[in-house]
């Protein structure tokens, strides 16, 4: 069975940036995906690339095994995209755009039925009959998420639909896409936000420079690199005279009585750490460990991704 | 094919001219009848056009004609460069519309602003003048071919200018001097003979001379002539306009 998204070398030039450096990238049918990466990295780029807004140079697309460009009437058919952008047609009213959409798509009154749940599901039933200028942008971004959805594609991608929308929207959001997800959709989601990546996706892609720099499941990436070591804070009674040379290698910040260490899973637990500041007289009033999240391997990734990037044009200069 | 996605643009092209008439309709009838009460005014006793046919009746099918091709451009070009400047133009090309079938939308809405718009003027104009009526089919046949040559102009244009400034420009340095060098005003035998050559290379002075012809049976050039030359400006514009959207030129980056 052909993937719900099969990208292959693509290349995209736009005069002096190179936007995209010959990603691969197969997203699963069903699955949450999160295409994360800095500002620039070439998501939105590569979205267009997928909804044929875009060309690429050399490399191809397909979606649910229609290339987006020889079949791209079949590829679009499967594919819903909700853009980065907040644009819209002000001519029309939120029914009268839905319906438009859907006409493009050649479906006509029987769709009707469907665009009124999707009014309803996105709490927009009531403005239905509103002009777009009148909307304010949480509701130009859910008329965005209907106008994408109108065609029932198979294939949902959204660029960043939680950019600028207040914290109650944003969640009943996540849960809509949460059901959309649970109905059988293969989403693709951008975000800032990494906690939401965290909480909603199943597999995540981290792009940067247009260069595909981590690619693994939401847990494997966790565990990865930063997700071995673990983070102890230890409050002591008083501070300690001299700390136990053993200890100093792990030692991060020292501010009188309260002691942060580094620990690699590997080399060392916290049982040894903690007996290792007893046998040194300490005495133990707090412990607080933290796992790494998301967050931190992000920035871990994409600075080591800016140092080589650095070293390579330093070679090549 | 996807006729009912064709139908849908189609429809909504409509539609948005439709919800502002006051400026899409109204304002170029009103425009066009200054120009009929001011020219016929000054110019009736000057200016010598066909015999037997007052300036005034002559001057109508030209205004008509003008107003068919202006607004037939002016329907998909301002369409086109507010979608792109706005952004929205994206929901059209998310689509599975062929190029095909965006051309054909476009085109058809923009005939329908033209001839709606040549109409009204038409309606009008003949209250002031009686204007014989030599042949409707000829009548309608020019039209439709003006504004689906204009209307693809405009799609030519409206795909080609990124700011509403280079647009304007389109218009004032290549629609403008052609509608008004193609004998809107007057009849080309009235110009000195090197600008009567000149004029025979604008496909616009066919257009108006073949649908004036379907007013008065009278005409400067044969009128199959111009029906074979305007058949050509719109297949010649037709394979541009689809080249230009089938290899995504300024819209699919
Ligand atoms: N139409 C365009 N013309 C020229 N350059 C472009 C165009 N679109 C994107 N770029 C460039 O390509 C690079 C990638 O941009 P892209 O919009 O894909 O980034 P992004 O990952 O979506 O960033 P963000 O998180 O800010 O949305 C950027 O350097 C951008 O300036
Ligand atoms: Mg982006």
């Amino acid at each position: 069975m052909s993937a719900a998204i099969a990208i292959h070398g693509v290349h995209k030039r736009y005069r002096s940036v190179h936007a995209l450096r010959g990603l691969d990238l197969t997203i699963e049918r069903g699955e949450f995906f999160g295409l994360l990466g800095p500002n620039g990295a070439g998501k939105s780029t590569l979205i267009n690339i997928i909804a044929g807004l875009a060309r690429a140079d050399s490399g191809s697309v397909s979606v649910l095994g229609h290339d987006v460009v020889s079949d791209y009437r079949q590829a679009r058919r499967r594919l819903g995209v909700v853009p980065q952008e907040l644009v819209f047609d002000p001519f029309f009213s939120v029914r009268e755009i839905l319906r438009i959409q859907a006409g493009y798509f050649g479906l006509g009154r029987a769709n009707d039925d469907w665009i009124e749940e999707l009014l309803a599901a996105l709490m927009l039933a009531d403005r239905a009959d509103s002009n777009m200028r009148a909307l304010s942008g949480g509701m130009k971004r859910r008329v965005l998420i209907a106008q994408a959805l109108v065609h029932k594609p198979e294939v949902v991608v959204l660029d960043e639909p939680t950019a600028g929308v207040d914290v109650e929207l944003r969640h009943s959001l996540w849960e809509f896409v949460q059901r959309l997800h649970r109905a059988g959709h293969t989403i693709v989601l951008t975000t800032h936000y990494l906690e939401e990546a965290e909480s909603l996706c199943d597999r995540i892609a981290i792009i940067d420079h247009g260069n595909l720099i981590a690619l693994d499941s939401k847990a494997a990436l966790l565990q990865r690199g930063m997700g071995q070591r673990c983070s102890v804070t230890v409050m002591l009674a008083h501070p300690l005279a001299e700390l136990p040379s053993a200890l100093s290698a792990q030692l991060k910040t020292q501010e009188g009585p309260r002691l942060q260490f580094t620990l690699d899973r590997e080399h060392g637990s916290i049982v040894e750490l903690l007996d290792a500041l007893r046998a040194a007289g300490a005495e133990i009033l707090d412990l607080q460990t933290e796992q790494a999240d998301l967050e931190d391997i992000f920035v871990e990734l994409t600075r080591r991704d800016r140092h080589e990037s650095a070293r390579t044009v330093h070679t090549v200069s | 094919m996807n006729p009912h996605g064709l139908y849908t643009l189609f429809h909504k092209e409509v539609l948005r001219f439709y919800k502002v008439a006051l400026q899409t309709l109204l304002a170029p009838m009103v425009t066009a009848l200054l120009y009929l009460l001011v020219f016929s005014h000054v110019l009736e006793d000057h200016v010598q056009v066909y015999g037997g046919v007052s300036y005034t009746a002559f001057l109508i099918p030209g205004l008509v004609m003008m107003s068919v091709l202006q607004n037939a451009f002016a329907n998909s070009s301002s369409s086109l460069i507010q979608s792109k400047v706005s952004g929205n133009v994206v929901f059209m090309l998310l689509s599975p519309l062929s190029y095909l079938e965006i051309y054909l939308a476009f085109v058809f809405a923009a005939v329908v602003r033209g001839v709606v718009v040549g109409l009204g003027v038409a309606l009008v104009a003949t209250l002031f003048v009686e204007v014989p009526v030599h042949s409707v089919a000829a009548l309608l046949a020019f039209a439709i071919l003006g504004s689906a040559v204009l209307g693809s102009m405009g799609i030519i244009a409206g795909i080609w200018a990124e700011k509403f400034d280079q647009l304007a420009g389109f218009q004032n340095f290549v629609i403008l001097p052609l509608t008004f060098l193609s004998g809107v005003f007057y009849s080309i035998h009235s110009l000195p003979a090197h600008w009567q050559k000149v004029s025979h290379f604008n496909p616009f002075f066919y257009m108006i001379d073949g649908f004036r012809w379907g007013f008065f049976g009278v005409s400067d050039v044969d009128p199959l002539f111009s029906l074979a030359v305007a058949v050509a400006a719109l297949g010649g514009l037709a394979v541009v306009t689809l080249a230009m959207l089938s290899h995504g030129y300024k819209l699919r980056h």
